[in-house]
């Protein structure tokens, strides 16, 4: 075996062992890289009181209810739901401008005793699609897009001639 | 020179292959500066311009333009060093640490745009400027990994002694690749998973694809003249080098001067 041949072959056997040793780690400390839980997450592997952590779905439609607290500060209550399960939220302070039902977010806090969550942050999540106003509006005008549900498979509309604007 | 070098098989190719690379490069170079300029300034112009607005994050989708390429090329940057170091470590080619020592700096900036305008980007959709979700953490770590190649090359005084010890911290900091990439999809993330390399048809519509995809090549065609000219740089610094131990020898020792 040539000088070259030999490096060729420890450099390949260095990256497989590297490679398993990576997998194996990502893999057992899984937990704690994942940045949020999902509500049947929870429910599979209940949280301790006490300790913060984040839950994350979408704003389930028609759940969102806003309030004045007696400080005047803006209160809101939403469940988080991730299409099996879902859990309460309540946040005061400023949402996000995504903030809205049917969108992602992340919401950080605390469970409270009554089982639903305590937020001390929430972030907007947006999904992964991108396409011009007039064609989400021209998709829910024609019932292939219910509003406060995912788009539709973007085979169906990304390559859609953009409507003359309104 | 080829005279004094040690009889190794490879001494012929490794001073005649950097010859022909200069010239190739040098007649290209100036196309691909060229190149860069025009289809980096169409993409950005008709993205930043031109482009539709996205129904959800309205004029802020724009960031994508910059952002997307240069996270393409912050990772295709990677892939190029982490090749360029397979080809040190186990051809010794003088070109591939030439290479890997002029792609990383080039990468690091690259990250760094996609860094900053990710963040610029996540205040007014996410609602913060960062967090330690694993697309976002796993892309600072390839940042350090950038600026470790870049430190541990600036180490030696003597270039080719830096060459094995980057391109073994390039080799192992490629595992970073996949876990970059996939990310998105393993772990749950801020971050939303990808629109365009997925295996079904890309999430963007047509008008807002094409602007990226130019800006991507203009970005490519940015980065790869970049690395060519510094790879040219680093071999005319050798040049000088040699041409300055040579006449230094030669000042030492007057009668050994070839006539």
């Amino acid at each position: 075996m040539s000088r070259k041949r030999r490096r060729l072959w420890i450099l390949l056997l260095c990256g497989l062992g590297l490679g398993s040793a990576t997998a194996l780690t990502l893999t057992a400390f899984e937990d704690s890289l994942v940045f949020f839980f999902s509500p049947s997450d929870l429910a599979a592997k209940p949280m301790p009181p006490d300790r913060p952590f984040r839950v994350g779905g979408l704003v389930e439609a028609g759940s969102v209810t806003r309030s004045t607290n007696a400080e005047g500060r803006a209160e809101t209550a939403f469940r988080v739901t991730d299409g099996a399960r879902s859990l309460r939220v309540t946040y005061t302070g400023i949402l996000p401008d995504l903030f809205r039902e049917g969108q992602g977010v992340v919401a950080e806090g605390r469970l409270r005793p009554d089982g639903s969550f305590a937020a001390t942050s929430v972030l907007a999540r947006h999904d992964e699609t991108y396409m011009p106003p007039e064609v989400a509006d021209a998709l829910k005008r024609a019932g292939h897009w219910q509003p406060g549900q995912p788009p539709p498979p973007a085979a169906q509309w990304n390559t859609l001639s953009r409507p003359a604007a309104n | 020179m080829d005279g004094n070098a040690a009889p190794r098989g490879s001494s012929l190719h490794r001073f005649a292959n950097p010859g022909r690379f200069m010239r190739l490069s040098g007649a290209m170079l100036p196309w691909l500066a060229a190149l860069a300029i025009a289809v980096s300034a169409l993409g950005l112009v008709w993205g930043l311009a031109f482009a539709p607005r996205d129904w959800q994050q309205g004029d802020t989708v724009r960031i994508m333009y910059v952002h997307v390429p240069a996270a393409w090329m912050a990772m295709g940057g990677y892939l190029g060093l982490a090749v360029a170091s397979f080809v040190s470590l186990v051809w010794r080619h003088p070109l591939a640490d030439i290479a890997a020592a002029a792609i990383a700096p080039v990468g690091a900036v690259f990250t760094a745009i996609c860094l900053i305008t990710g963040s610029l980007w996540g205040k007014p959709m996410w609602g913060t400027w960062w967090v330690w979700d694993a697309r976002l953490t796993s892309v600072l770590v390839l940042f350090f990994l950038y600026l470790g190649h870049i430190a541990l090359t600036a180490a030696f005084d003597e270039p080719d002694r830096a060459a094995r010890p980057a391109a073994i911290l390039a080799l192992i900091g490629a595992v970073n690749l996949p876990i970059i990439k996939f990310s998105v999809e393993w772990w749950n993330t801020l971050h939303q998973p990808a629109s365009v390399t997925r295996l079904d048809a890309p999430a963007i519509h047509m008008d807002i694809l094409w602007p990226l995809l130019v800006a991507a090549a203009g970005f490519l065609f940015a980065f790869a003249s970049l690395v060519l000219l510094r790879m040219r740089t680093a071999i005319l610094e050798r040049r000088a080098r040699a041409l300055m131990l040579a006449r230094a020898a030669a000042a030492r020792l007057p009668e050994a001067m070839p006539a």
